[in-house]
């Protein structure tokens, strides 16, 4: 059974039609790679997964359970926080909580969720914070860290609520080029078979590399969906090829 | 002789005059504290009206704010004393507490103007990241927006609050016996202007203190950057 299943996903901001129809599945532990020019959706796409929007049509569906049947307000805030936590989102811009340190910036929700005992919850996050290669900073303030580092500390944050799914927006848009690399490399770290991911992108070689599935998005539609090797190697549809002749262009 | 008595005389008036004074100055402090006490708080009652999403409310607050930061406080002070006799045909308040209604609001519109500020200029995405980690709308407030509003507020509230240190000499204008009145009693019963510009050195000391209180405060937070 799949781990995801999208139906049918539209939403409109005003008259945009902003997403028209979205659907697909996901299983678990595959990596679903997102590209697509910006304005096709494909960050509104994550945030109706994270229900930071609503989308106006169509269910979401987690391990067979369904969490959006299309109507938001038959949903209690208290329903809306917990279908939340089947996903998490890694923002383009870290959004780290710049009073708290490393650690304290992993451990803040799981311990106002009292997932666990306090002590497990920071032997947790000692974990998380040494995976993504940060253990020497564990009492450091966001400002005190660069870019890629502060990215990868958002990676821990996300990961110690342990989602189902984790989805990564644009993970390395704001970093300057040579930290691009190594959050890159910690997501691709986190590839395994029960760790499912959804990354919107636009570093190609890491998407043809890391994905088990690509989606291009162009104009609230997926125009393609496949294996990397079908949609990079052999797109079909002409935006498709359009697209990535762009975006492989050599200076 | 004539000389030595008179110096002895001035001795003793300098300290008489200061005794007043700060006696007077107890006064000011009064109305500066609880200020401060009942604003802050009802401030944020404000600041949060005139953000509500509820559109004849924030109309109403805003309605209201700029009415009481549109006029003078010394206006509303004499407004507040005399309007509910003038209009109603009402026994007015006691001088004090007119001073203290007057002051609280005037106060409260202000300070609810620096929370706005404080509130809307955190980032949308500390929200967010707050929200897609399961946490309440309390639990963001409290944990994750709050220490930032305040390390945004903290310059201009101490600006504010420097400024209502100096407004409380307003209160004498329904006659509450502050230090500027206290001081201004001795032109008429002595013959003695000092007394006013003495005055200021219990300003200076006070806001003197103020200013660094707030500096440490700015300090203490200044371990993070938001």
């Amino acid at each position: 059974m799949s781990v995801l299943e999208v139906k049918d996903i539209k939403k409109a901001f005003g008259k945009t039609e902003v997403l028209k129809g979205i659907s697909f599945s996901l299983e678990k532990g595959e990596v679903l790679v997102i590209i697509g020019s910006s304005g096709s959706g494909k960050t509104t796409l994550l945030r109706c997964l994270n229900f930071l929007e609503t989308a106006d049509e169509g269910t979401i569906s987690v391990d067979g359970k369904l969490l959006f049947d299309g109507d938001m307000s038959s949903l209690s805030d208290n329903q809306i926080r917990e279908n939340r936590l089947h996903f998490g989102l890694v923002f383009q811009n870290f959004n780290l909580f710049p009073q708290y340190t490393v650690l304290q910036n992993v451990t803040l929700a799981p311990t106002l969720l009292k997932k666990n005992g306090a002590q497990e919850i920071e032997e947790n996050a000692r974990q998380l914070i040494k995976r993504v290669g940060l253990i020497e900073k564990l009492n450091n303030y966001p400002c005190e860290l660069s870019g890629g580092q502060q990215q990868r500390v958002a990676i821990a944050r996300a990961l110690a609520l342990n989602p189902d799914i984790l989805c990564f927006d644009e993970p390395t848009s704001a970093l300057d080029p040579e930290l691009t690399g190594e959050v890159l490399k910690v997501i691709k770290g986190l590839k395994s078979k029960d760790s499912t991911m959804i990354i919107v992108t636009h570093e190609m070689e890491f998407a043809k590399n890391v994905a088990d599935k690509v989606i291009f998005m162009a104009d609230g539609v997926i125009e393609e969906m496949g294996t990397p090797q079908e949609v990079f190697d052999n797109p079909r549809s002409p935006k498709t090829q359009h697209f990535l002749s762009k975006s492989m262009e050599e200076f | 002789m004539e000389p030595l008595l008179n110096a002895v005389k001035g001795k003793f008036m300098f300290l008489s005059v200061t005794l007043d004074l700060l006696r007077g100055f107890y006064e000011t402090f009064k109305v500066f504290g609880l200020t401060l006490l009942f604003a802050l708080p009802l401030g944020l009652v404000i600041a949060f009206g005139s953000m509500s999403k509820f559109k004849p409310l924030s109309f109403l607050v805003k309605t209201f704010v700029w009415i009481i930061r549109g006029t003078p406080l010394m206006l509303q002070l004499i407004a507040f004393f005399y309007g509910p006799g003038l209009l109603f045909g009402m026994r007015a308040m006691p001088r004090f507490t007119a001073v203290m209604v007057a002051f609280v609001i005037n106060y409260a519109c202000y300070f609810s103007e620096i929370y706005r500020g404080g509130i809307e200029g955190i980032p949308r995405g500390q929200y967010e990241a707050g929200q897609v980690l399961g946490m309440t709308k309390s639990q963001i407030f409290f944990k994750v927006v709050l220490l930032q509003v305040i390390k945004r507020i903290v310059p201009p509230m101490s600006n504010e609050i420097i400024t209502l240190v100096k407004d409380t000499s307003l209160a004498r204008i329904i006659a509450v016996y502050e230090i500027i009145w206290n001081a201004q009693s001795y032109i008429k019963s002595d013959g003695l202007i000092w007394p006013l510009f003495y005055t200021a050195a219990f300003y200076l000391v006070f806001c003197g203190g103020l200013t660094l209180l707030f500096g440490y405060i700015e300090k203490k937070l200044s371990y993070f950057r938001s």
